[in-house]
């Protein structure tokens, strides 16, 4: 794609009309094959360079490409300006969308905005609370919490209504995605919750970072118990540690990490210059494991600041880069 | 500026149109009210679930609290007082920040409103291992209270039904009455809704539960 020195053209699959999107992400996952997605957190800063560079190393590699919502509540540039960007150079986005800095009216305004530019998938979350980003003075939103936002994207997509009971033509339409974290208490309940999630409409899920094999294994357990593999597809989320100290502030700072000592003691028995490629090592052996577990559709690699490193670690885990970039998909629908 | 005569009429019958029941089938003047800014907190109950169950029976909706409710709506300065009364006895005994719409009964009676994050629909993802709040670590998050509660009395199949976005209109409205009134029908799905994929808008009304 040829690009204007200002970067701004219209997103490559715009059309004059509206055209229910496509997602090639959900072709993917009915078609039983082995989804690979990842994340692109956007730049502090008015440039998209950044994100058309993470976008381009991933194109061969991924089904789609998360773009985060001022993640861990820090201003960033907006998922929807970041999905753009992606979608010109070729990758599926997933525009995430946060309730902490939205109420209803905003929230339903960008998902007909996600859907008027055919951003074919959306994440739908709560949000981390304000207090732990740059702006701990903010107002924090939570109109609506993640389980009704995603129920309110369903309404919108199949009653074609807004939550004010107004009709909406043409009724948007996207793949709708939810996450979950198998690692928090109550862990007995994690699964109902998926189905909850499920109830209220989202059809795909990307977990919290997987460090813990045995506690994963017993959640999917009950997530196949409750039939919801088959209602929905989840992809394990997974990601590599780069340093010692990216992994004590993992374990002291992000809301809902949990790393087992286990995965520290090998970490730490490495020599420091070494602890990046056994981080790396440890995140493709984490995939390969999880791939055997029952009802894993795929996986969601999240490597903050360290997208270089993953088609590494796809290729390490066996996962050979993608036949179906979205332009041959296109091209082929 | 001349605050005159008219503009006073002005001013007051603007303020009643905002906090009259807009929608509603009462078109009484009502305090006027505002979301509280007091910051939510995980709040541990101070009563058990088993005793605030058997309460519920007796103040389960029937013709006399209907009345009741009526009575009090017509006649504003009871209506504060017993609103005063219940704002008291619900703070102490849940933490009570009086969102107008109470989800005690399905919450194994631990308020969901003290969460920081005002999750109506269950713990978020940033639960400690340890069980304490993502916002602030050195409080158990209240929806790990309210899970254990219910787990108690064997209730979790009331967590598991859908909660659908509260009115944020009735901040500082008493719960009871509204309750009373019938206008917390349709806050929360069915129990056997809960597998399927219930609709968040009921078909007979467009507008949905909106009052």
């Amino acid at each position: 794609v040829s690009v204007p020195p200002n970067g701004v053209v219209p997103p490559r699959t715009a059309s004059d009309t509206y055209q229910p999107a496509h997602s090639h992400l959900q072709a993917v996952l009915q078609r039983g094959r082995f989804a690979v997605t990842a994340e692109i957190g956007p730049p502090r800063g008015a440039n998209i360079a950044p994100i058309r560079r993470k976008a381009r190393l991933l194109r061969d590699w991924v089904d789609a490409a998360n773009v985060t919502d001022s993640q861990s509540a820090v201003v960033r540039m907006p998922s929807w300006a970041g999905c753009l960007v992606t979608m010109q150079e070729g990758v599926e986005p997933v525009m995430q969308l946060q309730c902490r800095d939205r109420n209803r009216i905003a929230l339903q305004s960008d998902l007909l905005g996600a859907a008027a530019l055919n951003i074919p998938n959306v994440l739908l979350l709560t949000g981390d609370h304000p207090r732990f980003g740059d702006h701990p003075d903010a107002k924090p939103v939570f109109d609506l919490d993640s389980i009704q936002l995603i129920w309110t994207a369903r309404t919108m997509r199949e009653q074609r209504k807004l939550l004010s009971g107004r009709d909406l033509k043409p009724a948007p339409d996207w793949f709708i995605g939810a996450v979950e974290n198998p690692f928090a208490p109550p862990l007995k309940w994690r699964a109902e919750r998926l189905g909850k999630k499920v109830a209220a409409g989202a059809q795909f899920f990307q977990t919290q970072f997987v460090y813990d094999i045995p506690i994963f294994a017993s959640w999917m357990q009950q997530v196949r118990d409750l039939g919801l593999d088959r209602r929905c597809f989840i992809l394990a989320g997974v990601g590599p540690v780069k340093s010692l100290r990216a992994l004590e502030h993992m374990r002291r700072e992000v809301p809902g990490m949990y790393v087992p000592d286990e995965v520290v003691r090998r970490l730490r028995g490495v020599p420091e210059d070494r602890v990046p490629s056994e981080g790396l090592k440890l995140c493709s052996e984490i995939i390969m494991q999880v791939k055997e577990i029952g009802g894993v559709s795929g996986v969601h690699v999240m490597a903050f600041g360290w997208e270089d490193a993953i088609p590494e670690i796809l290729a390490a885990a066996g996962l050979a880069p993608r036949q179906t970039t979205l332009e041959s998909a296109m091209r082929s629908s | 500026v001349v605050f005159t005569q008219r503009a006073l009429e002005t001013f007051v019958a603007r303020q009643e149109c905002t906090t009259a029941r807009c929608g509603g089938t009462l078109y009484l003047g009502m305090p006027a009210v505002a979301p509280t800014t007091d910051s939510a907190r995980p709040f541990p109950p101070r009563t058990s679930a088993r005793a605030m169950n058997a309460l519920h029976r007796v103040l389960d909706r029937n013709p006399v609290w209907y009345a009741a409710s009526i009575a009090l709506m017509k006649t504003p300065p009871l209506y504060r007082a017993f609103t005063f009364v219940e704002r008291a006895v619900k703070k102490q005994l849940f933490g009570c920040r009086m969102c107008g719409q109470c989800a005690l009964p399905v919450t194994a009676y631990a308020c969901p409103m003290t969460c920081p994050k005002q999750l109506r629909n269950g713990p978020c993802g940033g639960v400690g291992p340890d069980g304490s709040c993502e916002v602030y670590p050195s409080m158990r998050c209240v929806w790990l209270m309210a899970y254990e509660r219910a787990d108690q009395e064997d209730r979790l199949g009331d967590l598991r039904r859908l909660q659908r976005p509260i009115d944020q209109r009735k901040w500082g409205q008493s719960s009871w009455v509204n309750y009373w009134l019938g206008e917390d029908e349709g806050l929360w799905t069915t129990s056997d809704e809960t597998n399927a994929a219930p609709p968040m808008l009921s078909a007979s009304q467009p507008g949905g539960r909106t009052t």
